[in-house]
């Protein structure tokens, strides 16, 4: 009897694992399929769930396959400049630019792809009074903030949302520093996650906010500044073939010409219509 | 409360609906695991018994470190292998890394000390015992070894059950060097993860209740065999 249930269970771990790696580890079966790409992107386009919902797509259009490393801008930029990615969609514009006049990138460049914009999320109670005095000023939410020491939860990571955010601060002249500021070194929806058990503020993406809105109590306080300092643009980067022997340059190519295609910038600009109404991102390929 | 209360009924919906992403996500978990627990045996079994019935300068340093990797946390693992296994490491060329191959090797690193530590311990108790037993009965070489491991074998599957154990429920590691990739290097202590993250918590139960079901049916079969041994 106990033999049986031992062989029962031993077939059981046979027929998951063989189910499991079958597809993965015979990617041949499908006969077009030309290899497989390193996709190193911001936490927010996978969070919020575009990349799985467009990258079917590509695979059906170009035979290429993507594996999505979801990291910061930061980290993945750093993978693009250790060669360990062929790929890069990222939003931190002031260091894309920086990447591509080191070297790293192919004689494309940073190809701009779609955007959204940030908002400020803070708790229902608003203890800074960020809605009702700041209202779309975005500098002037972030002083109040400053000025209140209330809860402000930072990225922390070096991500294109960490490096907006310290863009405002810069341009308000202060150091954000002490009990208040919490530096958490994670991706968007953790943080706010945080922001949520914690009641505190944080600037997030708006996609990744829409992805998370139903599991918090929290709410925007400031969104929309006229002057264009809340705006998120992401930009495609392939990253340059010289760096090592392996970069699937064919793969990247493909996926930089698709992503700014006018196929994959529909997909894009219905992403998200029929869930959150209203599309997360906005397509702006040139 | 709420929260835990959806992802319990939604696990029973997960479980019985047969929803195939967990399937994959739960295969791939076992599979790894499986697999780097019987490589890991293959070799930690063998270094173990070695460790334990042998004299030699050095062995204290060997144990010692051997005991300190036990606790080895599965970041530092992680890193070590990718770091080995990056485009740009020394192992670059045979592109492992962001593969189920390259969580494999990080957790044979975490799991082969677990099962030589223990493996040791249990050798040093029992071994002498067992030798003189096994002499008596006129065996030699070899046959001394494996009459050693067949008398301690319930010892040595609460060895591998912790060495599995350690497997399937570390994140740091597989997180590292497999990339968390939908389809591909996706098991469920990553994906609790990222179901965290992305706050979808009740999800992130349901995964975490088929996960200790598993547990749970690997102890029910040691402890089988244990009841069973040791009568």
């Amino acid at each position: 009897m106990k033999k049986k249930v031992f062989a029962v269970f031993l077939v059981l771990v046979m027929v998951l694992a063989f189910g499991a790696c079958a597809p993965s580890e015979v990617p041949q079966e499908e006969p077009e399929v030309l290899g497989t790409v390193i996709l190193a992107t911001t936490t927010s386009t996978k969070d919020s769930g575009l990349l799985d919902y467009i990258l079917d797509d590509f695979t059906a259009a170009t035979g290429w396959e993507v594996d999505v490393i979801s990291v910061g801008s930061g980290e993945a930029m750093a993978m693009g400049e250790n060669g360990e990615a062929d790929v890069l969609l990222v939003h931190s514009p002031a260091a894309e630019k920086a990447f591509v006049e080191a070297g790293h990138a192919d004689e494309a460049g940073r190809v701009l792809v779609m955007y959204n914009d940030f908002v400020v999320i803070g708790s229902m109670e608003d203890p800074a009074g960020v809605l009702a005095n700041a209202g779309a000023d975005a500098k002037g939410a972030f002083q109040a903030i400053y000025e209140n020491e209330v809860t402000f939860i930072s990225r922390g990571d070096n991500s294109g949302t960490h490096a907006k955010e310290k863009s405002v601060w810069t341009a308000l002249s202060l150091e954000p520093a002490g009990e208040w500021y919490v530096e958490a070194a994670a991706g968007m929806g953790a943080v706010i996650q945080m922001a949520n058990e914690k009641l505190g503020y944080t600037l997030a993406d708006r996609a990744t906010w829409y992805a998370n809105r139903d599991s918090t109590d929290l709410q925007i306080v400031c969104e929309k500044d006229p002057s264009g300092v809340l705006n998120n643009q992401y930009a495609c980067i392939c990253v340059n073939p010289e760096k090592n022997a392996f970069i699937k340059v064919e793969g990247a190519k493909a996926f930089q010409e698709w992503i700014v295609s006018k196929e994959a910038q529909a997909l894009i600009a219905e992403f998200g219509v029929e869930e959150f109404g209203a599309p997360l991102f906005t397509p702006n390929a040139e | 409360m709420n929260e835990i209360a959806q992802g319990v009924q939604e696990a029973m919906g997960l479980i019985f609906a047969g929803d195939p992403e967990i399937f994959e996500i739960v295969g791939l978990s076992l599979f790894v695991s499986t697999l780097s627990v019987a490589i890991s045996t293959a070799m930690g079994i063998p270094l173990g018994v070695l460790l334990g019935t042998h004299q030699f300068r050095g062995k204290g340093i060997i144990v010692r470190i051997t005991y300190t990797f036990m606790s080895l946390p599965p970041v530092i693992a992680g890193l070590f292998v990718f770091l080995i296994l990056m485009r740009r490491g020394p192992l670059g060329h045979l592109q492992l890394n962001y593969t189920p191959t390259a969580m494999i090797i990080a957790q044979v690193c975490l799991v082969t000390p677990i099962i030589m530590g223990l493996t040791y311990n249990l050798v040093k108790e029992k071994a002498p015992t067992i030798r003189r037993l096994a002499i008596t009965l006129g065996a030699q070489g070899s046959s001394v070894l494996w009459l050693m491991i067949y008398e301690m074998r319930v010892g040595l599957t609460t060895a591998l059950v912790s060495g599995f154990g350690r497997a399937i429920s570390e994140v740091g590691a597989v997180m590292i060097v497999g990339g968390n990739i939908k389809g591909k290097t996706r098991v469920m202590t990553t994906y609790i993860t990222e179901l965290k993250t992305m706050g979808d918590y009740s999800r992130a139960i349901a995964v975490g209740i088929i996960l200790l079901i598993i547990a749970f049916l690997i102890t029910t079969v040691l402890y089988n065999f244990q009841e069973r041994e040791s009568r």
